[in-house]
C-alpha cells in the first residue's frame, strides 16, 4: 500500500537563492560595463529588482501563491535593512579609512598650539580632555536627576497629576534643538552671571539635553520590572524606598546602565552647544570652570572651516576619535549590562 | 505568637467600584482557613485587605475593620509596613527574587528591613526556615545559587521560606499551589498541616478537596453578577461546609451545581 503525502509540497531548490542573486549581478554588471552610457545607481536597482521578482515567479509558478507571497515579503524586508545600512557602513568605512591615515601619537596626545592651518601635525588632546570634562559634568549631574525622576515617575507617581506634568515637560525637553539648549545657557549662565565661557556651562548644556533621555531609557527599565516582585517585597514588610533600593534597582541595573551608557554617547557627539558655552580653544585647558575648552566635535568644525588640505584631515581623524570614544562606551555599557544583569541558570 | 482575625463590616473599594461588601468573619489562631468561592467573588482582595496590601492599587480602599487580636489594622497610627512584618503572604504565582541568591531570598525580609544581625544568626534563620518550608534537603549545598534556577515548586516553598523567616503571626496565601503539579501540591499542603501549629493560616484556593484537606474552617464567597459586590455567604467548620452546608448557593458550589 503506497500513502500519497499530504504533508509535503514542492519547494524551491536550496541553491535557488544563490543562483538568481548571481544571475541578477551578472546582469547589473554587464548593465554597467557592457552599457552605452554610465548609469550611476541604475543597475544595482535593476539587479535586485530582476532579483526579486525572478525569485518570487519561480516561487510562484513551482511553490504556489502562500510561499510566493512569504519570498516577495521576506526580500522587500531584507531589502530595507540593507538600504538601511548603507548609509552606515558608508560613514563608518569613509570616516575608518581617512581617519586611520592621520592616526598617531602625536595626532592622540597633541594640541593645536601653534599649529596653522597649512602646517601637518597637531592633534586632539586638548579636545579629547575637553570632550571627557564636559561629558563627565553633564553625565554628574544628568545621571542622578535623570535616574530620581524616573523612579518618581514610575514608583511613586503612577497615575498622578504632578507626574503627568513632569513626563509632559520630559517630553518637551526631548524636543529642544541642542542649539537652544546652548542658548539657554548662553543668557541665562553666562550673560545673567557674568561668567566666562567655560567648559562646566557646555556641561550645563548638554545636560539640559541628557536629562529627558535618561529619565526615559530608566522609566523603560523600571517598568518592565514585574509588579510581583515589588508586592512580594512589600508583603515581606520592606519600607518602599528600601523595596526600590534593593529589589526593584538591582533587577533594571543592567538596562540603566546601557541607557546612561547611550544618553552619555549621543551627547558626546553635540556640537551647537558648545560653540555658545565654551566657543574653542587651540590648547589644552584642564580647568573646566575658567576659559574656553575644544572638544571633539567642535574640533572637527573648527578644522573644517579652515579649509585647507592638512586641517582637513585633522578634521577627519577627529571624527574617527570621536567614533571610537562612542563605541567604547557602546562596549562598555554591554559588559557592564552582562556584569551586573539578574542571575539566572 | 499566632493571633486572630476579625473581619467586621468590611467593604472593599476599588476606586467608585465596590468590590466585596460586608464581610463579618473570625479567623481562629492555629487553624487554617479556607476561602473558597467562583472567580471574582472577591477571595483575593478580603485576603489583600487583611495586610493592607489592597490599598498598593491606586484608588483602592476598604471601610470597616480589620482586626488583629482587637488591634484595628487600619487604626490612624498603624504603620502598614509593620502591619506586613506581622501578617506574611505569599502569591499565587513563586516571586523569588531575581538578583538574589536562596540564601539572600529566605533573608531579605530581615536584612532589608534592616532589624541588623549577626550573620550567624541569619545561617540559623535560613536553615529553621528552609526547614519549615521543606526546601532544607534539596538545596542545602546550593543556597548561594540564584533563587530563579530553581523549580516552581521549589520556588514557591522558597518564597514560603522567605514569608516565615520574618516570624509572622498571620500567614496569608493565595492559591499558592494553583501553578504547581500535583507532587508538589502535596508538599505544600504537609507543610501547611505542619505550620497551622505555630501560625494563624488563611489559604484562598479554587480545588474543594484542597480546602477539604487542609482546613478546619471554611468561608464560601460569590458574587451574583459581574459588576456587583461579593459577599460572605458562609462560614463554619469545614466537613459542615461540605457535608452539610446551611445556604443553597453553598450547596451549589461544593457539589459542583454551579451556574
Ligand atoms: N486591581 C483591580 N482594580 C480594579 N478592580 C479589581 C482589581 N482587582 C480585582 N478587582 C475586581 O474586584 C473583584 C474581586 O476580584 P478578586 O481578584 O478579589 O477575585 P477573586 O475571588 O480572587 O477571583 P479569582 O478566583 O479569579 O482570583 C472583581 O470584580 C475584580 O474585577
Ligand atoms: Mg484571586
Amino acid at each position: 500500500m503506497t500513502t500519497v503525502p499530504i504533508l509535503t509540497g514542492r519547494r524551491l531548490p536550496r541553491w535557488s537563492t544563490p543562483v538568481v542573486a548571481a544571475a541578477a549581478i551578472l546582469v547589473g554588471l554587464v548593465l554597467q560595463f557592457g552599457g552605452i552610457s554610465p548609469l550611476g545607481l541604475a543597475p544595482a536597482l535593476f539587479a535586485a529588482i530582476g532579483f526579486i521578482v525572478a525569485r518570487s515567479t519561480w516561487s510562484w509558478i513551482l511553490e504556489g501563491r502562500r510561499h510566493a507571497t512569504d519570498r516577495l515579503m521576506g526580500s522587500l524586508v531584507v531589502g530595507a535593512l540593507l538600504l538601511a545600512l548603507v548609509p552606515l557602513v558608508w560613514i563608518l568605512i569613509t570616516v575608518a579609512i581617512r581617519g586611520y591615515s592621520v592616526m598617531n601619537t602625536e595626532f592622540i596626545t597633541g594640541t593645536m598650539r601653534n599649529i596653522g592651518p597649512r602646517v601637518e601635525g597637531g592633534g586632539i588632546g586638548h579636545a579629547f580632555v575637553g570632550t571627557l570634562q564636559q561629558v563627565g559634568i553633564a553625565a554628574l549631574i544628568s545621571l542622578p536627576i535623570g535616574i530620581m525622576t524616573a523612579i518618581q515617575l514610575v514608583e511613586y507617581g503612577r497615575g498622578k497629576t504632578l507626574s503627568r506634568w513632569i513626563s509632559f515637560f520630559v517630553d518637551v525637553m526631548t524636543g529642544v534643538p541642542s542649539i537652544v539648549a546652548g542658548l539657554f545657557i548662553y543668557t541665562a549662565v553666562i550673560l545673567t552671571f557674568g561668567f566666562s565661557q567655560s567648559g562646566f556651562a557646555a556641561g550645563l548644556a548638554l545636560t539640559i539635553l541628557m536629562i529627558p533621555v535618561v529619565v526615559r531609557s530608566t522609566e523603560e527599565m523600571l517598568r518592565i520590572v514585574p509588579n510581583s516582585l515589588r508586592e512580594g517585597a512589600l508583603a515581606l514588610g520592606i519600607p518602599k524606598w528600601r523595596v526600590i533600593t534593593f529589589v526593584v534597582l538591582p533587577t533594571a541595573i543592567s538596562g540603566i546602565i546601557t541607557g546612561a551608557m547611550l544618553a552619555i554617547a549621543r551627547v558626546a557627539g553635540e556640537t551647537a552647544p558648545l560653540l555658545l558655552t565654551t566657543f574653542l580653544a587651540q590648547d589644552v585647558n584642564f580647568n573646566a570652570f575658567d576659559g574656553s575648552q575644544t572638544a571633539l566635535p567642535t574640533f572637527i568644525w573648527d578644522q573644517i572651516s579652515r579649509g585647507t588640505a592638512p586641517a582637513i584631515d585633522r578634521a577627519w581623524g577627529g571624527a574617527y576619535a570621536l567614533i571610537l570614544f562612542v563605541l567604547v562606551l557602546y562596549a562598555a555599557a554591554r559588559v557592564i549590562a552582562a556584569v551586573f544583569a539578574p542571575a539566572r541558570e | 505568637m499566632s493571633k486572630r482575625i476579625d473581619l467586621v463590616d468590611l467593604d472593599i473599594f476599588y476606586g467608585d467600584f465596590l468590590a466585596v461588601e460586608q464581610v463579618t468573619l473570625t479567623v481562629n489562631p492555629r487553624s487554617v482557613t479556607a476561602f473558597i468561592g467562583p472567580s471574582g467573588c472577591g477571595k483575593s482582595s478580603v485576603l489583600r485587605s487583611i495586610n493592607r496590601m489592597h490599598e498598593l492599587v491606586p484608588g483602592a480602599y476598604v471601610t470597616g475593620e480589620v482586626l488583629l487580636d482587637n488591634e484595628d489594622v487600619y487604626g490612624v497610627d498603624v504603620d502598614p509596613v509593620l502591619v506586613r512584618r506581622t501578617i506574611g503572604m505569599v502569591f499565587q504565582r513563586p516571586n523569588p527574587f531575581p538578583t538574589m541568591s536562596i540564601y539572600d531570598n529566605v533573608v531579605a525580609g530581615l536584612r532589608l528591613s534592616k532589624r541588623r544581625r549577626r550573620s550567624k544568626d541569619l545561617d540559623d534563620v535560613v536553615e529553621r526556615s528552609l526547614r519549615s518550608a521543606n526546601l532544607w534537603a534539596e538545596v542545602k549545598d546550593r543556597v548561594d545559587r540564584p533563587g530563579a534556577g530553581l523549580s516552581g515548586g521549589q520556588q514557591q516553598r522558597l518564597c514560603i521560606a522567605r514569608a516565615i523567616a520574618i516570624e509572622p503571626e498571620v500567614l496569608l496565601m493565595d492559591e499558592p499551589c494553583s501553578a504547581l503539579d500535583p507532587i508538589s501540591t502535596l508538599a505544600i499542603e504537609d507543610l501547611i498541616h505542619e505550620l497551622k501549629d505555630t501560625y494563624t493560616i488563611v489559604i484562598v484556593t479554587h480545588n474543594m478537596q484542597q480546602a477539604a484537606r487542609v482546613s478546619s474552617t471554611t468561608a464560601f464567597f460569590n458574587v451574583n453578577a459581574v459588576g456587583e459586590p461579593g459577599r460572605l455567604i458562609e462560614i463554619g467548620e469545614t466537613s459542615q461546609i461540605f457535608s452539610n452546608p446551611r445556604v443553597k448557593q453553598t450547596e451549589d458550589y461544593v457539589s459542583g451545581r454551579f451556574g
